[in-house]
């Protein structure tokens, strides 16, 4: 035998053997969900083993202890108390109890409370952030009903006991391309992590749940017009950002589109507009809530161009398609976060680490107006 | 149609698989054998069951007309006709009449003493069908993973499989599948170009003008050493040829069987194992 065999012969039993045990390959069968009339192939598959695993991974916390909402309000006990002011002591603690577990179960109250036992003080970022966090999720629950119904968000949704949540993104300009004209690359032509690590725009996120550049790049003629200006490369981002969402919820096209005609609503599943909606949620979170908090996050919180961590599909979703599988968590909740409360932004520019006694929005703080909102309830 | 003088010589008894003499006979220019019976007959009825079926369905364009397979919900149980039962005998029917065919193929080769390359190619032609309506329907568990028989409901299909996959080319078969019905075109054009190039020499210089001979196969075999160092051959390039056409089928089959039963995700994921590499990750 030449070595020229024996070369090709072992090259090709490495490659074969990489193949065979280097992707994570499934085994059937599947499951199999059937969302459009039968041959037209509008399936949703998903791996039987990987569901098992997912489903362990998304299992929803029981509430510390079930909370009286009799009593004297938080507001009234505690200082510096401006969104949850109107729960009860016991749903206040009850509260504070399962938002340590949800997001700092190691460190504890001290994640974002001082140690000396000054729970008002507000001169670590974490409180702040947490603050304004409860706010977006009070009103997530409430404006954005048309994406999350009656089953809500909570904080658990996404932190699932983590710092960050673990699905966030950021602008991605990595590998940072040469200069010049050999440089340009588009955008694009590298693994983009956030948009399916495929090769497709790789900042596709901020153009949709950042920006509002158009999604719709279908035309609506079956051969061109001149009407319908879209670039390939637009195309391509909006793809990327399906891909995200695909991704993020562990479906497919087929989910949200028949792909004959993706732009046709009649004949898309009913789950398309749910996904319209959260695509206008993700956007909102992003330009209301996380970009004001840039100043207040240290460093080490940033991306690696200086942008706040962001909100994509995933940050809820993590690889299911009802995040948490439909479980209502904020049952438990209602009060604390079923609603929005007080809405207002403090100055985070003014935000010293470590200085900062309270930060609080520059109008009535939020004790006052509770007391205000208890006054007219009398009244009636 | 008439038989060409020569052509008895090639008529030859024997070499049936099935019937001895019985079904040894031709019709005109068409030989008949057990197969070619058993291919008519297939063929009869799933074409009658397909215009059945197109019967009580709403519409008679010919574009339009489709034989839909069951819903999953079947499994791999029959179902009633009209909800996916039809689709299910006209598989049966169009599974039998390419097999049929394929082995009245056979009969002539062992007739001519030839070998079994015809019949062997086009039954990896059958078995992509196979593994489409049959092989990857029983790996998922249900008959309604075939695709329906219809010119357009056929390619919705086709679209719609491939979005369940996010992007259908980021599969590495479907990537070696296109490549090689790629390079197979490749191959037959340059292979045709060069033997009618031969064929058709024009005409030499001078005058009156007269036509030049034909060139041999040395010619063509100078045109490729001059052009690309070197010459795949007579022979050679009709082994190409089948082979690069063989790889096409199969590995569009290979593409779409793994798709689902053994991978769930979209077709990018795949590629983590690459990108993953303890080289660069």
């Amino acid at each position: 035998m030449s070595y020229w065999t024996i070369f090709g012969v072992a090259g090709a039993a490495v490659l074969g053997a990489a193949l065979v045990f280097g992707p994570d390959w499934d085994l059937p069968p599947a499951d199999t969900e059937q969302v459009g009339y039968r041959g037209t192939g509008m399936f949703v598959s998903r791996d039987h083993e990987k569901q098992v695993a997912l489903r362990e991974a998304n299992q929803v916390p029981e509430a510390p202890w079930e909370a009286d909402p009799e009593g004297d309000r938080a507001g009234e006990i505690y200082e510096n108390v401006q969104v949850l002011g109107h729960l009860s002591d016991d749903q206040f603690n009850q509260f504070m109890a399962a938002i340590t577990e949800w997001i700092s179960p190691e460190e504890g109250c001290t994640y974002c409370h001082s140690e000396d036992g000054n729970f008002a003080w507000d001169g670590m970022y974490t409180k702040v952030v947490s603050r304004r966090m409860i706010q977006m999720t009070q009103a997530i629950n409430e404006d954005w009903q048309a994406h999350v119904g009656n089953v809500g968000v909570t904080c658990y949704t996404c932190h699932k006991g983590n710092h960050i949540p673990q699905n966030v993104w950021w602008l991605d300009d990595d590998p940072e391309p040469a200069g010049g004209a050999l440089g340009y690359r588009a955008g694009q032509n590298v693994v983009g992590e956030f948009v399916g690590r495929t090769s497709m725009p790789q900042n596709a996120l901020a153009d949709y749940l950042l920006n509002d550049m158009e999604i719709r790049v279908h035309s609506d003629t079956a051969l061109p017009t001149g009407v319908n200006t879209a670039t390939t490369k637009e195309t391509e981002s909006t793809w990327a950002l399906m891909m995200h969402m695909s991704e993020s919820l562990g479906a497919n096209c087929l989910t949200c589109h028949n792909s004959r005609a993706f732009n046709s609503w009649d004949e898309s599943p009913p789950q398309r507009v749910t996904a319209w909606h959260g695509i206008r949620m993700a956007r909102d979170i992003n330009n209301d809530y996380m970009v004001g908090l840039t100043p207040v996050f240290p460093e080490n919180r940033l991306g690696p161009e200086g942008d706040v961590l962001k909100v994509g599909c995933a940050t809820c979703h993590n690889g299911v398609q009802k995040p948490l599988y439909g479980v209502s968590m904020l049952q438990d909740y209602v009060d604390a976060l079923a609603e929005k409360t007080d809405t207002g932004v403090p100055d985070f520019e003014s935000f010293v680490p470590n200085e900062t006694e309270v930060l609080a929005p520059a109008r009535s703080s939020r004790l006052e107006s509770f007391g205000q909102k208890e006054t007219e309830v009398a009244a009636q | 149609m008439a038989l060409l003088s020569f052509e008895r010589k090639y008529r030859v008894r024997g070499g049936t698989l099935i019937g001895g003499d019985l079904f040894d006979f031709w019709i005109g220019p068409f030989y008949v054998g057990f197969f070619g019976l058993t291919t008519i007959f297939f063929s009869a009825v799933g074409t009658a069951l397909i215009l059945y079926g197109a019967a009580l369905g709403p519409t008679w364009n010919i574009w339009r007309i489709s034989i839909a397979p069951p819903d999953l919900s079947y499994g791999l149980a029959l179902a009633p006709l009209t909800e996916g039962g039809l689709w299910q005998i006209i598989t049966i029917c169009a599974i039998g009449a390419f097999a049929s065919w394929a082995l009245r193929e056979v009969e002539i080769c062992r007739k001519l003493g030839i070998g079994y390359h015809v019949p062997f190619a086009f039954g990896v032609a059958i078995f992509a069908y196979v593994t489409l309506v049959v092989i990857r329907p029983v790996l998922l568990g249900a008959w309604g993973h075939g695709f329906p028989y219809g010119i357009f409901s056929h390619l919705d299909w086709v679209s719609n499989v491939g979005y369940q996959y996010l992007h259908f080319h980021y599969n590495p078969a479907h990537m070696l599948a296109v490549t090689f019905f790629f390079t197979t075109t490749l191959a037959l054009s340059l292979h045709g170009g060069l033997i009618l190039s031969a064929a058709n020499p024009g005409e030499k210089d001078g005058l009156p003008p007269q036509q030049d001979e034909v060139k041999t196969p040395e010619y063509e075999d100078t045109f490729f050493r001059d052009t690309i160092g070197y010459s795949v051959g007579t022979l050679g390039i009709h082994r190409l040829g089948l082979v690069l056409a063989l790889n096409a089928g199969f590995w569009s089959a290979v593409c779409i069987v793994i798709s689902g039963p053994f991978w769930n995700q979209g077709w990018p994921q795949w590629w983590n194992w690459w990108l993953d590499l303890p080289i660069w990750s």
